[in-house]
């Protein structure tokens, strides 16, 4: 007899359980409207907005002159874990000594892991997270970026 | 019975197969006549399949908190044919060593026997394609041919994970199909007829499972798990997990024969769907209740077809709800579930409705 | 089981059944390929191979200096990336001698604790989809982008964060912190019940993991077995209790630990483990001292020759690291003590006897991340 019910019991603890987790997925169902939490992507590019510290490469801001902030120090290559960034860089003539100026400043996009060592170790600040994230591209070399846009120099004002 | 408002179609199929009678000779007049009847089926079973595939990804997409096919038309509606357009152009992979004749054919089985099942059940007062006296009896037996069609996939693949499944597949369906029998006995005990078009009849002052309160419903849960263990679905798919053993015993198939079992599935799903709502849930008898005529007579202002489009409609609700909800059960609780739960329970039940029908303490 | 597991020899060894699975599958999380010898449906005896992700992380370590190694750590055991970053971090400001500042201790443990709530959310989710429950994939995942956001506002990443730097953190909290991460707790709180109710009471999820792949506490000390998987067999292994490090002194909570040692034992020790983590986050959050968010540390960090161990716990076990070093600015060599290596070793132990289902439900209450095993 105990046996019995034992087996009932089971049957009908069983179905409760079984109840009860269909209760959860059709009350999602039912309030789907509400409860929807995916976005429709490529619509929605206008309105999409990253955080502010999203890493989504390196980039050197410019101000509105065309003027960055890099001294061709070459710290960032130096800090770099895996080769990322190379510095060209060049010597001028400045008020007749000679200096050493940024020529170009090469980032491999492809071999980037985000670690921002070169951002935070940059003692001008050149550097920078920038917000782009679709960088997909069909020909591998265009992920190879020169940060420094032509014809910009070195700014002399103190970055605040 | 009571005064049905409910149009008989008897009289226009009566009236067509008259003309084709009248114009033809007999020969041709009974091969045009199946030629219709065939490619009727033939588009209803289409369409339906692309209905169904489409109507499961939105309602599993609503259940998981996003939107499902929503681009490829409005609200996504022709998904599913591009999927079919995509499935028709993909390259049929010729297996070496695997048994051709058999490989090629299992497909068409599985489909045949859905198709001879959808046959016999009636959609509205007098439109089936046949009334057998025999009615429940036959769904039963031709439904079981789709076993074959499984077995032979997984043995001529040449796979050892598609023998597995397919040997799954085959205990799995063929211990369940005893539920299903003495589950739709009880309403066969109940209403004293095996003929499908009167069991509908006799549900025309109230539906089986009002009528036969709580036997009935029993016999209903009963029925929808072995059905839905039967068609491989929901938490009984081991046969075709895809984080088990690959897919089972289609993994060999490609193209327009994966899409042949791919429909097979959701057309044994809505076979059984139509036989529970047949059975127990009144076919295209609209929700009469006892004695409220006025109740009643709205209720048969609605289409009978509609009624049964929509209850079957339910029934398929109900069973992707389970399947998107449970996790798997393994083979052993599998059939620990059918010859130590199901059957014993079924075993009891039809011996208390064969009671009860003898003393009449039914509705 | 005897005669199950023991060797075959001449017509039956010629009929033995064997099966891969992976390296690519649906339920081995990452490439990890393993050689299942089968009779029927038992599981005979089962053989790991490895190495279909080895990237040489260790090897290298030895040309990076300590603060490039940070970037490495991340992608060892990803959903324990802080964690992971901690660990050289405690050891470079251990042996340099360096006071970190109050602040950046509590941001050290809240980010963890966020982690491992991170950590937990996708094993349940894969648990649910393992075993055939395809919508609690969604759930885990949908809960878990809140810990994501959180993360990405203010470390800038959501996976591979980096923000751990010997001597403090990269940047200090972003002004929204405290409360989102208030909001989050408010909000998961009445979640997780939810996943209670939809996977852990389900019958049939108690049927496949009930009595499934025990292991006893002998075993779980016997193979070095940490984390929940081992305290799901009773073995206290918990390092934030045994050596407390950065704000974990300052917290109370409980080491959650089950005696049964089965799936389902693993399984509720890692959702009661969700439930410490938010009482921890609670404790703290609200009493971050102020300060600055990193200690002045020499631009150029050479550990002192020597070797030297640290051990932190990982939202799958102990990490052990272990570095030697000959004075010069990168180290000479460094070893990880992966914990999800040491886990895997037991698989083919507790499995035998077990059935081929049984064997997915194994793996997945284990939760391995294969990165980890090929470092």
């Amino acid at each position: 007899m105990n046996g019995f019910i034992n087996y009932i019991k089971e049957i009908i603890q069983g179905v409760t359980t079984l109840l009860k987790g269909m209760s959860v997925t059709g009350k999602y169902f039912v309030t789907s409207s509400k409860t929807i939490v995916t976005q429709k992507y490529p619509e929605n590019r206008k309105d999409l907005v990253m955080y502010d510290r999203f890493k989504g490469e390196v980039i050197m801001p410019h101000t509105d002159n065309n003027k960055h902030y890099c001294t061709g120090c070459g710290i960032c290559e130096i800090n770099c874990p895996n080769g990322s960034i190379e510095i060209i860089a060049r010597t001028e003539e400045v008020d007749g000594k000679k200096k050493k100026v940024i020529d170009k400043h090469i980032y491999h996009l492809s071999m980037c892991t985000m670690c921002g060592l070169c951002v935070k170790t940059c003692p001008s600040d050149a550097l920078a997270f920038g917000q782009a994230f679709e960088h997909a591209v069909f020909d591998r070399k265009q992920l190879t970026k020169i940060l420094n846009k032509p014809g910009s120099v070195l700014t002399k004002e103190i970055k605040e | 019975m009571k005064d049905l408002w409910i149009y008989d179609f008897t009289s226009l199929t009566a009236a067509i197969e008259s003309w084709l009678e009248s114009t033809f000779p007999p020969f041709w007049a009974v091969t045009f006549e199946m030629v219709i009847i065939g490619l009727a089926f033939l588009l209803f079973y289409a369409l339906t399949g692309l209905i169904l595939v489409y109507a499961e990804r939105r309602i599993c997409a609503f259940m998981q908190n996003r939107l499902g096919p929503n681009r490829v038309g409005p609200w996504g509606v022709f998904q599913t044919i591009a999927d079919f357009i995509k499935l028709l152009m993909k390259e049929l992979v010729r297996i070496k060593e695997a048994d051709k004749f058999l490989f090629n054919l299992a497909p068409f089985i599985v489909i045949i026997a859905s198709f001879m099942a959808i046959a016999a059940i009636p959609f509205a007062k007098g439109l089936h394609a046949i009334d057998f006296n025999i009615g429940i009896f036959y769904i039963m037996a031709v439904s079981a041919m789709g076993v074959v069609g499984i077995l032979l996939a997984g043995w001529s693949s040449n796979n050892k994970y598609s023998l597995i499944g397919a040997i799954r597949s085959g205990a799995q369906i063929v211990s369940y199909e005893l539920s299903v029998g003495l589950a739709l006995l009880s309403v066969v005990i109940f209403s004293g007829t095996l003929q499908l078009s009167e069991i509908v009849e006799s549900q025309a002052d109230a539906w089986w499972i009002f009528k036969g309160h709580i036997p009935a419903i029993i016999a209903f849960v009963v029925f929808l798990i072995a059905a839905t263990a039967e068609t491989n679905r929901g938490p009984f798919d081991l046969a075709e997990a895809e984080s088990e053993l690959t897919a089972g015993y289609h993994t060999e198939y490609s193209g327009i024969k994966f899409a042949f079992f791919f429909l097979a599935e959701y057309m044994n799903m809505f076979i059984v769907a139509s036989i529970a709502v047949t059975v127990f849930l009144g076919g295209w008898m609209p929700l009469h209740f006892w004695g409220f005529e006025s109740f009643n007579h709205i209720m048969d202002f609605i289409p009978p077809v509609i009624w049964y489009l929509g209850k079957t409609a339910f029934v398929i609700f109900l069973m992707m709800w389970f399947k998107w909800t449970f996790p798997r059960l393994r083979i052993d609780q599998l059939l620990t579930l059918e010859w130590k739960y199901l059957l014993p329970i079924n075993l009891v039940n039809t011996v208390i409705i064969a009671f009860l029908t003898m003393m009449k303490w039914h509705f | 089981m005897e005669e199950i597991t023991k060797p075959l020899t001449g017509l039956e060894k010629e009929e033995e059944y064997f099966i891969n699975m992976g390296p690519q599958h649906p339920s081995t999380h990452g490439v990890l390929r393993l050689v299942v010898s089968l009779q029927g449906e038992i599981v005979k005896h089962l053989d790991p191979h490895l190495g279909y992700i080895h990237r040489g992380i260790e090897k290298m370590c030895e040309k990076d200096t300590y603060a490039q190694i940070i970037h490495l750590t991340d992608r060892l055991d990803y959903l324990s990336a802080h964690m992971n970053n901690e660990a050289i971090c405690l050891i470079v400001e251990d042996v340099l001698e360096v006071e970190v500042p109050e602040r950046v201790k509590y941001i050290r443990t809240i980010m963890a604790e966020l982690q491992r709530l991170n950590s937990h959310q996708l094993w349940w989710a894969c648990m649910g989809m393992d075993l055939g429950a395809l919508t609690t994939f969604f759930y885990g995942l949908r809960d878990r982008e809140h810990i994501l956001d959180i993360f990405e506002e203010t470390c800038g990443g959501r996976l591979l964060l980096s923000y751990n730097t010997p001597g403090g953190v990269m940047y200090d909290l972003h002004p929204n912190f405290q409360q989102k991460v208030k909001d989050f707790i408010k909000y998961f709180r009445k979640k997780l019940p939810e996943y209670d109710r939809l996977l852990t009471g389900n019958v049939i999820f108690q049927n496949r993991t009930k009595g499934i792949g025990i292991l006893s506490k002998e075993d779980a000390i016997n193979y070095g077995i940490t984390g929940p998987s081992g305290r799901g067999s009773g073995f206290s292994c918990d390092i934030r209790k045994k050596y407390p490090y950065s704000a974990y002194p300052y917290v109370k909570f409980n080491e959650i630990l089950r005696e049964e040692g089965d799936s389902l034992s693993r399984y509720k020790v890692r959702i009661d483990e969700m439930w410490e983590s938010m009482n921890i986050i609670e404790q703290l959050i609200d009493n971050i001292p102020e300060g600055p968010h990193t200690a002045k540390m020499k631009p150029v960090l050479k550990l002192p020759a020597g070797e030297y161990f640290q051990r932190v716990e990982t939202s799958r076990g102990e990490l052990g690291v272990y570095i030697i070093s000959d004075g010069a600015k990168t180290p000479y060599r460094v070893k990880f003590r992966s914990p999800n290596m040491c886990n895997l070793s037991v698989l083919d132990h507790i499995s035998r006897g077990a059935k081929i289902a049984d064997l997915v439900a194994i793996g997945a209450s284990f939760d391995f991340v294969i990165p980890d095993i090929d470092r």
